[in-house]
């Protein structure tokens, strides 16, 4: 974020002071070593009941990975995250569509554009009941797929398995958004691919108009 | 049937029972018997190997500590300093896999922290048996999932390290870890800070079970047998995310200043740990174990004092930063437990509330152990294994079948498999990761780069131990110098057999003079390292693997020169090939031989190369640079081509035999690319510094084009690549 002239400030997890922030960001991570489910301790801890209260009244929200899988478990996000359809950790550069402008990481990115970010995870595959997936698609939740370099979606391109290729979905408000790339690591030219530039860049301006 | 005395069943022998009775004076009690047999394990002792390591070059310009504590240390400048340390973890590997690895991962990250250093990066060089058979594959699996389940919680990347296969290794499976931190200079903790009488001996971390007792006399100081499995007990579980605590409680206890001393308890538990740390200040220290937070509240006193349960580590505080210091490890969710104090004179006193457990000197313990003179003698089979050279036979295969096979060969073939299990970004310094020379990872503030690589060479070693070991560090610091870094030090973790046989020992001993030769030629010192022996089952041992950790420095990282191949550029073959095929690829894969005599070595040659290419990258020459070695330069040029998406067209052969050009892995030789516009810059470089160069052709097109021999598409050499290890790990 500091790349593209944000502030990121360091929340604890057992303290319940969002201190001011514009935007939160979950990060990816093992929270408390992710022996249970993924995510499954960490929305329990005492920061998260404040990171709710902060997603109600519309505070933009951001789950990357470990954060996504928490946002989940929070009842924030639909759906939810199991282990690859490898069974096997994958980390490795990927495409992902936009899918969605609605939500604060894409608002200023057009719907159909290519970014390419990696992804690291070993339980990133997306699912949800078929009454659950009928209503993210119909109301036009999904915000990312995985494709390929042209856009095309498909089994191919699809690392870990997820439902209809889901990447990252959004709440209805369309404040609260997960993926499991990670757009942190696709930021600075020197170390790779930088399709998180955009999506980082949105979720900036989109807290600035908020202040 | 008579019972075993105590001291062999705890693997001390009746001289050594001998040596610590003189020490005391009197006979050990049970407990003491117990800490003796762990310290002075070979493990942890380095009993047979001492006095030959003693030959090796540990000093150096840039190095701040060298072999003997937690890991070794180099200043690279801008204030800042690299920790970096290797060992083994494959007994345990063998026996539990995934815990094995895991735990392996866990112990080096926490000999790194020990200095003071965040952990930055984690190579893995692991040797298994061929994946033809089942319970190979089992290991494989189990091992890379172990390895990513620690690297990846805990979150620092694993960047590199290699992936081989050879029949010795199939009982034995050689599973080594690198990790490499960063600290600033001031805020190193090394042995060279002052311990004041009266200091706080502070267990932190997790609490301390029955798990591990005994893990490096009876796991890493002996064959495994017959029934192995047994031993499991003995293995260690890791936890990742209590490493995850432990490691962000050091950095901050570090960072405030508040240490005189910290060890992570790894091998011989307690023991080690106290005992070292009273030894490295010449004092004693008198320990309570009623204060040692269990997790099994019947542990006997051996037990505690042996127990190798991981995440855990120990603090030497000042009085007056006693409550800062157990406020920091509160604030992470760690216990803390004030064991004792640093005390006068030369004592390790252990109490169990108010008995008297134990109480030897801590010398004794951690730095008068034996040393073995152990016998020497050069296996009689060698000579013949010789002079059975395979470079002048009769080759019936076709050049592009025997390129197919080397290409594919489990050895050459991708790793991409290995390395996608381990997440090699986090922290996001991560320049280049797995599956080049060498993995770059930037150095935070700064414009500089570490540059990483690791290798070993083991049916070189196998033979002739001094060229295999010699030729690891050639290749490590090769590889090191392709990115236009330069070598500065090298760890390592020397992998042999029994060191009771004296074949082994002479395997061991020149493979130490050759890493040691090498390593002076080269203007890399040993900073330390690591001796697992006991690598064989019913008499059959590994090959000699002596797996070279190397660290290279890149001043500006922009500068970097990367492996992949693209459009238009003049292709160059740097370094003489000579009719070299022993010991090659090409001999095991497609004549099926292991024989003859690995290639010469010059390392006056080798450090011209180095030099080379390191004057090219900071002129901006080069558009490629790859090392040239395993598979020869047919493969050096495929995996550049493949790592570009851009095929070639060459003439390799000149007056060698199309097997000779395309397979010889001669040492000391790379492929490199340039512009056309430059590429007589390039040939006048290599005149200056005396490297023979030859122009092969051009980078362009979309086939792999060898003139007169064979082509096919790049597509088809990826799969080919890409393909071998999947489709040997689906059985």
């Amino acid at each position: 974020m500091e790349l593209l002239g944000g502030r990121g400030v360091p929340l604890w997890h057992a303290e319940r002071d969002l201190a001011g922030v514009d935007a939160v960001i979950l990060p990816g991570g093992f929270s408390y070593g992710d022996y249970l489910r993924c995510g499954a301790i960490a929305r329990f801890a005492p920061i998260m009941e404040e990171v709710v209260r902060f997603a109600a009244a519309g505070g933009p929200v951001v789950g990357i990975c470990n954060g996504f899988q928490i946002l989940c478990e929070a009842g924030l996000l639909p759906g939810a995250l199991i282990r690859n359809r490898s069974l096997r950790f994958i980390c490795r550069v990927v495409h992902v569509r936009v899918e969605s402008s609605r939500s604060p990481l894409t608002e200023g990115v057009a719907v159909g554009e290519v970014l390419e970010i990696p992804i690291k995870h070993g339980e990133g595959q997306f699912v949800a009941g078929e009454e659950d997936l009928a209503r993210i698609e119909g109301e036009g939740l999904v915000v990312f797929r995985y494709c390929g370099p042209d856009g095309t979606v498909d089994d191919e391109h699809n690392p870990n398995g997820s439902a209809h290729a889901i990447a990252g979905v959004r709440n209805e408000a369309g404040n609260v958004v997960g993926l499991m790339p990670h757009p942190e690591h696709a930021v600075d030219p020197d170390l790779g691919p930088t399709g998180g530039q955009p999506l980082l860049a949105s979720l900036l301006q989109h807290a600035l108009a908020r202040v | 049937m008579p019972e075993e005395p105590l001291h062999r069943a705890l693997g001390l022998t009746d001289d050594e029972l001998e040596r610590i009775r003189a020490i005391l004076g009197r006979e050990p009690n049970r407990n003491e018997l117990a800490m003796f047999s762990v310290m002075w394990s070979e493990h942890c002792s380095y009993k047979s190997s001492k006095v030959h390591l003693r030959t090796l070059p540990t000093e150096g310009p840039g190095v701040l500590v060298g072999p003997g504590q937690d890991a070794g240390v180099v200043d690279v400048g801008d204030g800042l300093a690299v920790a970096f340390k290797m060992e083994s973890h494959s007994h345990p590997s063998a026996i539990e896999p995934y815990q094995g690895a895991a735990t392996g991962v866990g112990g080096i990250i926490r000999d790194v922290i020990s200095m003071g250093a965040r952990p930055i990066a984690l190579l893995d060089p692991l040797y298994f048996g061929p994946l033809t058979e089942e319970r190979n594959r089992w290991l494989l699996e189990g091992v890379v999932a172990g390895i990513g389940g620690y690297g990846n919680c805990i979150g620092v990347p694993t960047v590199g390290g290699e992936v081989k296969f050879a029949p010795p290794h199939t009982t034995n499976p050689t599973i080594n870890v690198m990790c490499v931190g960063i600290a600033p200079v001031e805020r190193l903790v090394t042995a060279a800070r002052t311990v004041h009488e009266g200091s706080y001996l502070v267990l932190f971390g997790a609490a301390t079970g029955r798990d591990g007792i005994g893990g490096v006399s009876v796991l890493a100081s002996r064959t495994l047998e017959e029934g192995a499995e047994e031993s499991r007990p003995s293995v260690q579980i890791g936890d990742p995310f209590a490493g995850k605590l432990l490691l962000e409680a050091c950095m901050e206890l570090a960072e405030r200043g508040l240490l005189e001393g910290l060890q992570d308890l790894g091998g011989a538990g307690l023991t080690c740990a106290t005992s070292e740390s009273a030894a490295r200040a010449r004092m004693g220290a008198e320990i309570d174990l009623e204060t040692v937070p269990l997790r099994a509240p019947d542990l006997e006193p051996f037990e505690i004092l042996t127990s190798e349960s991981q995440e855990r580590m120990l603090a030497i505080v000042a009085p007056e930063h006693l409550e800062e210091v157990r406020a920091v490890c509160a604030r992470w969710g760690l216990a803390s437990a004030v064991l004792g104090r640093m005390v006068a004179g030369d004592r390790l006193r252990v109490r169990m509330g108010d008995v008297v457990v134990a109480d030897v000197p801590a010398r004794s313990l951690a730095d008068e152990g034996p040393v073995y003179h152990r016998p020497l003698e050069e296996p009689g089979w060698l000579a013949a294994l010789r002079e059975d050279d395979p470079t002048f036979t009769t080759v019936t295969v076709e050049p592009l079948e025997a390129f197919r096979a080397v290409l594919g060969s489990p050895n050459v073939a991708s790793k991409r498999w290995v390395w996608e299990q381990y997440d090699h970004l986090v922290q996001g310094n991560t320049l280049a990761g797995p599956g080049g020379d060498a993995a770059l990872v930037r150095v935070p503030g700064t414009m500089k780069a570490l540059a990483l690589a690791t290798d070993a060479k083991g049916r070189f070693g196998y033979l002739d131990p001094y060229l295999g070991a010699a030729h690891a560090v050639a290749e490590a610091a090769r590889n090191v110098a392709m990115t236009g870094a330069r070598p500065v030090a090298i760890t390592n973790c020397l992998n042999f057999g029994n060191p009771e046989r004296p074949e082994v020992m002479w395997q061991f001993a020149e493979s130490v003079r050759g890493m040691g030769d090498a390593c002076r030629a080269l203007g890399t010192p040993v900073t330390g390292g690591n001796v697992s022996f006991y690598n064989e089952s019913a008499g059959s041992a590994i090959w000699p693997t002596a797996t070279i950790g190397m660290l290279g420095l890149l001043e500006d990282h922009r500068l970097a020169v990367r492996t992949a191949f693209r459009p238009g550029c003049v292709v160059y073959l740097l370094g003489e090939t000579r009719p070299e095929l022993g010991g090659s690829e090409f001999a095991e894969v497609v004549l099926g031989r292991v024989s003859g005599r690995p290639p010469v070595l010059d390392l006056e040659r080798e450090r011209a190369l180095h030099r080379l290419v390191a004057e090219s990258a900071r002129r901006g020459l080069l558009c490629s640079a790859h090392d040239c070695s395993d598979g020869g330069l047919a493969v050096a040029l495929a995996e550049s081509a493949i790592a570009g998406g851009v095929g070639f067209a060459v003439s390799v052969a000149g007056d060698l035999p199309w097997y000779v050009a395309l397979f010889s892995e001669s040492a000391s030789r790379a492929v490199v690319s340039v512009e056309p516009a430059r590429a007589t810059e390039l040939e006048d470089l290599c005149g200056a510094h005396g490297v023979p160069c030859a122009r092969l052709g051009e980078t362009g097109g979309p086939r792999l084009v060898f003139d007169g021999l064979f082509e096919l598409g790049v597509d088809e050499a990826t799969a080919i690549h890409e393909e071998a290890l999947p489709k040997l790990l689906a059985g």
